[in-house]
């Protein structure tokens, strides 16, 4: 995979995640040419579609529509699962997800792709496995939080 | 805690923001705090840290700018606190580029995290390290991953990474990573216990086998043994890797792709074991169904697709290339349109396999019927692929029929790539070269502006190759040509044609010298300037086939429309070959004017457009045994196309012409942001007021009613240029946008407004424009123009860029106008007026009369209504001071006729303009749009 875009019916970036090099330019050109490619297209259209030298596999979710760009050889289909288990995940995790979940806690929705997909490849399809490590680290840092807590709750003391 | 925090920042951000300028401010003294804790006396503690980096994060995420704060997320790296190193990292991975100088701090911290042998820490930097990818980072770790990959008492987990980020630095940097002993065991990665292990490892040597083969030979064993257990065990058997009753999809697909890179196994156990595998898989697929989710069929379907396309690689197994056909050929008529495309897309390659290549043939009619009916433009378009792919000499003939009469009403976006198909098609398997004549001639007639001049000259190349051909070629132009209107390539190839062969159809006094003559002198008005010049060559040709046209060509030579033309070549041309008529012996003209010499036989002039783009190598052995199957059809050795994907590819010219594969742009605003019930929408990206009409641009509007080409607008920044050409009810225009400063323009954004009541009366496609004009640079933007129904305004080009630090806003109207698409009718004084009384009722007239604008020259007047498109009638209306003209305006929907009457009267300085069409609103469109031109 060499990308994949996250972005509202109304056209808005919402998580991007290049898997190849490319220039800031590049990016943003790419953006905002499949997101008006995809957004022109009708409801019950075919999810793929050939852009330039690659397939891009998208689907809708609600008001928010997932992108990845795939090289000719790719699988589509297998393509669209990924994007559906992503889905999955985002919504075990965050209790059904929206979009908004999605712009506030974004280094969340960052961490679990990360587990899920590295360097475009699936690197974990288990929900349980990609899950457990999420909720560990979450773990750690509800310890540093509590941490910080008491810190700053000391500091308060302090100064009065 | 964090996120409460943040969220209260970003709630207050967005409610802030109620417009583009208040957001910026909002955000921009967001970034001067945030820059300024940084810059401060105080150092900050690693929470502040954490807290405003993830701010700049979020700020860029909404698409801003960040040029700060890098020092300060590779700070993080290097702290102890994990939910600081996290964000660190994050920041990092998504901001940081591959070439910036901050990489050697990076890669220490890495390096730490690297070697702290804690999982979480090791996690994170191998993560960094395969989002970033950078040559760096191959330097600095390509020798040390595969040890953390392979080595004993590694974590599952880590090793899932470590494989990734491997393969990330092997696509960025192969070079860098040193094959050695840790392949063999990476490879037996592919028996371990941990399923994820596995996945991540099957991407990793799948990648690494392409181009070292011979080193992971061993992985096919033991992927066909893996695969074999996934395929054979029971749905509930792999636990949370089974996907909706589907066991280990992901895997699964991976496996079958890692076997494409060899060629089929040679020892016949597990060869063996890979087709009972593989007739597993195309058994399930007949199998009900154990759930009705989509997800199930899909993955099903994901692993059975990979499966073919592994059938297809080995191209070995005729049973199984067989049976995968018919599974195709199942999903051609499945409801699911996903299907539906992947089953033409997978059938395409099955085509050019011998041994499924007349399987596939049996569904032409599906395919055929898929060209008609599927709703999806990029279905149609694997139709097409198909159908290519499928063709051969016992097939070509419907196929190339079907193609013909939906090129009709194809989309523009595939037109020409279609074209192209048609005229390979009908040259390679052309058995009778009657039906090529016939073939091209009717692409031209449905198609002409779509067909590029490799096409056209290609069979004027077979033509003058093949004396069986040329007398009917002869008479088949000739008959095109009586049609009123006839595409500018036809007469092209008409002229070049008769121009050889003319007298082989001479002795027919239907189509006597003279008759051929004027048939093509009569479209000679209408042509630009290269007809034109190729006309005259066919003149002069003719003057040496038949001497008793010579006085009447020579008068047309003689006249001052031609030898005194204001464009140099065809004045030349008139100049030279008058004189060569005069002075030349009949001998002399006989050798000098001789018929052209066959063409060497090379290869296909369109061929070669596509190889050229492709590169020769391409040519595949596929091709070549289809190649055998059809030898001497057509006598030429020319090879055939790659493959069809050659063909999806759009050729250079139609990236000129923006005809390309990218789907059409929506020719209204784009989509408006706001109302969408989300706070975060009023951060709109586009400033959503459209600037009013730029002053002065109704006058420039008005003179392009009679003209194509020109400036629209200018103003010290930029100029906007156009170049059209109309014909019937399709347009193109070119805009030309031109920066006239020696800065760049940033975010430029044309955008095509059509109005509500506009939209469904004209369709307007194009592509978006590259946002940054440099200085001094001019950018061209194509837009495809189809008259769907007559209307009336006109359609609003706005632009928004930035100059400087300033925002610019400019609209203008865009002068496409109902006129444009007006066919002139040349007609008798006595038809004339029998139409006109036949648009006698109330509602078909509409006149005016007006003062004059501009002096009264009967010359430009004419011009001007030539230029409006009509066809101006002389000797129809009995006072010969008045103008009168005919025309048929065009649009998809009907053909409206219209005549027009105008009566100068020079004494009061006043026009009296009628005009008479079918239609009320058409007559006053015109009316107006006429009026305001005198």
């Amino acid at each position: 995979m060499q990308f994949m875009l996250l972005f509202s019916r109304q056209g808005k970036l919402r998580l991007q995640k290049w898997y190849v090099p490319l220039s800031d330019k590049e990016k943003k050109k790419i953006t905002r040419e499949l997101v008006q490619t995809v957004l022109a297209r009708k409801p019950k259209m075919c999810s793929f579609l050939e852009w330039r030298d690659l397939k891009i596999v998208y689907k809708r979710y609600a008001s928010l529509y997932f992108c990845c760009a795939i090289e000719d050889q790719d699988n589509e289909l297998i393509t669209l699962e990924i994007i559906h288990r992503y889905v999955e995940l985002l919504d075990k995790y965050f209790g059904s997800v929206c979009e908004l979940d999605i712009i506030f806690n974004f280094e969340k929705a960052y961490f679990i792709l990360d587990e899920f997909l590295l360097g475009g490849e699936v690197q974990e399809t288990s929900k349980k496995n990609v899950l457990k490590a999420i909720e560990q680290a979450d773990l750690l840092q509800e310890k540093t939080e509590t941490m910080y807590h008491s810190k700053i709750f000391i500091g308060f003391k302090k100064a009065y | 805690m964090l996120v409460q925090f943040f969220q209260r920042t970003h709630y207050s951000l967005l409610l802030l923001g109620k417009s583009k300028e208040a957001e910026i401010k909002r955000i921009n003294k967001e970034l001067a705090n945030i820059r300024s804790k940084f810059k401060g006396d105080k150092a900050l503690d690693g929470y502040s840290k954490k807290k405003y980096v993830c701010k700049l994060l979020f700020i860029f995420l909404l698409g801003h700018d960040i040029d700060f704060g890098h020092m300060e997320a590779v700070n993080l790296l290097s702290s102890n606190r994990y939910t600081e190193k996290q964000i660190g990292y994050l920041f990092i991975s998504v901001l940081v580029n591959s070439n910036s100088e901050l990489i050697r701090l990076i890669n220490n911290a890495i390096k730490n995290d690297l070697a702290s042998r804690n999982p979480t820490f090791m996690g994170l930097a191998l993560h960094c390290i395969a989002s970033v990818g950078s040559r760096e980072m191959a330097e600095a770790f390509a020798g040390e991953i595969p040890k953390v990959l392979v080595a004993g008492d590694t974590m599952d987990s880590v090793k899932q990474s470590a494989a990734l980020c491997l393969l990330r630095l092997y696509r960025t940097s192969p070079d860098l990573v040193p094959m050695g002993d840790w392949t063999s065991r990476v490879v037996h990665l592919l028996n371990d216990q941990h399923l994820g292990v596995v996945t991540a490892a099957t991407s990793l040597i799948t990648t690494l086998a392409q181009k070292n083969p011979e080193e992971f030979k061993t992985s096919v064993s033991l992927a066909v043994s893996r695969l074999s257990r996934i395929v054979t065990s029971a749905s509930t058997d792999l636990q949370d890797y089974t996907y909706y009753f589907v066991p280990a999809p992901w895997l699964s697909v991976k496996l079958l792709r890692l076997l494409q890179c060899y060629p089929p196994p040679e020892d016949p156990a597990v060869r063996g074991r890979l087709t009972e595998c593989l007739e597993t898989i195309l058994n399930k697929a007949q199998e009900p169904p154990k759930s009705k989710k989509v997800q199930h069929s899909n993955a099903k379907n994901a692993v059975l697709f990979e499966a073919i396309s592994l059938i297809i690689h080995h191209d070995s197994e005729p049973n199984l290339l067989v049976r995968a056909c018919n599974q195709l050929g199942q999903f051609l008529q499945h409801r699911e349109t996903n299907l539906r495309y992947l089953a033409l897309e997978s059938m395409c390659t099955l085509a050019s396999s011998e041994f499924s290549h007349e399987a596939v043939k049996t569904h032409i009619e599906t395919v055929i019927n898929a060209l008609k009916t599927e709703r999806d433009v990029s279905v149609r378009q694997r139709a097409v692929d198909l159908l290519y792919a499928m063709c051969d000499r016992s097939n070509a003939p419907q196929i190339v029929a079907e193609m013909l009469s939906y090129l009709e009403t194809a989309d523009y976006s595939i037109r020409e790539e279609i074209v192209l198909k048609v005229a390979i098609l009908a040259e390679k398997y052309a058995v009778d070269y009657t039906w090529y004549v016939d073939t091209i001639l009717n692409l031209i007639r449905i198609a002409g502006d779509y067909v590029s001049e490799e096409v056209w000259y290609r069979v004027i190349q077979i033509v003058i190759n093949r004396d069986d051909v040329q007398g009917y070629a002869a008479k088949t132009v000739f008959e095109a040509l009586q049609a009123p209107a006839c595409h500018e390539n036809l007469v092209k190839v008409g002229g070049y044609i008769l121009g050889e062969f003319g007298n082989l159809i001479a002795g027919d006094p239907r189509s006597s010298p003279l008759i051929q003559f004027n048939l093509l002198h009569s479209k000679f008005h209408l042509c630009s300037v290269p007809t034109r010049a190729l006309l005259l060559s066919t003149y002069i040709k003719f003057v040496n086939l038949f001497p008793e046209v010579k006085p009447t060509i020579q008068d047309v030579l003689r006249s001052d429309s031609q030898l005194r033309n204001a464009d140099v070549e065809l004045q030349q041309r008139a100049v030279e070959y008058l004189r060569l008529s005069t002075v030349a012996s009949t001998d002399i003209l006989a050798t000098v004017l001789e018929e052209m010499p066959p063409f060497p036989e090379r290869e296909s002039s369109i061929l070669a457009k596509l190889k050229k783009k492709k590169g020769p190598s391409t040519v595949t052995d596929l091709e070549d045994t289809k190649r055998e199957r059809s030898v001497d059809v057509n006598g030429g050795p020319e090879p055939a196309p790659a493959s069809t994907s050659a063909m999806s590819t759009p050729s250079p010219s139609a990236d000129l012409l923006g005809l390309g594969a990218a789907p059409p742009a929506p020719a209204g605003p784009p989509p408006s942001s706001g109302g969408g019930g989300l706070l975060v929408d009023v951060f709109s990206d586009s400033a959503s007021v459209v600037a009013p009409l730029a002053p002065g641009s109704e006058d420039n509007f008005a003179r392009f009613v009679c003209k194509n080409n020109g400036v629209l607008f200018e103003n010290q920044l930029l100029q906007i240029g156009l170049k059209s050409e109309f014909r019937q009810n399709l347009g193109r225009m070119f805009i030309f946008y031109g920066n006239k400063t020696s800065t760049q323009f940033l975010n430029f954004t044309p955008t095509l407004i059509c109005s509500d009541e506009l939209q469904p009366n004209l369709n307007l496609q194009t592509k978006p424009v590259d946002p940054t004009v440099e200085g001094g640079a001019q950018v061209q933007q194509v837009v495809n123009i189809e008259c769907v129904s007559d209307f009336t305004e006109a359609p609003v080009l706005n632009i928004q860029f930035r100059y400087g630090g300033t925002f610019q806003n400019v609209s203008v109207q865009l002068p496409i106008t109902l006129n444009k698409f007006f066919q002139p009718t040349e007609m008798a004084s006595q038809d004339f007026f029998q139409r006109w009384k036949q648009l006698s009722n109330p509602q078909q007239e509409v006149q005016n009369i007006f003062k004059a604008k501009h002096p009264m020259d009967t010359e430009v007047t004419k011009a001007k209504i030539i230029g409006f498109g009509s066809a101006l009638l002389e000797e129809v209306d009995p006072n010969p001071a008045n103008f009168v003209g005919a025309g048929i305006i065009h649009t998809k929907t009907t053909q409206i006729g219209c005549l027009l009457r105008l009566e100068p009267n020079l004494q009061a300085q006043m026009y009296r303009l009628t005009l008479r069409t079918s239609k009320e609103a058409v007559s006053q469109r015109l009316c107006e749009l006429l009026s305001a031109q005198f």
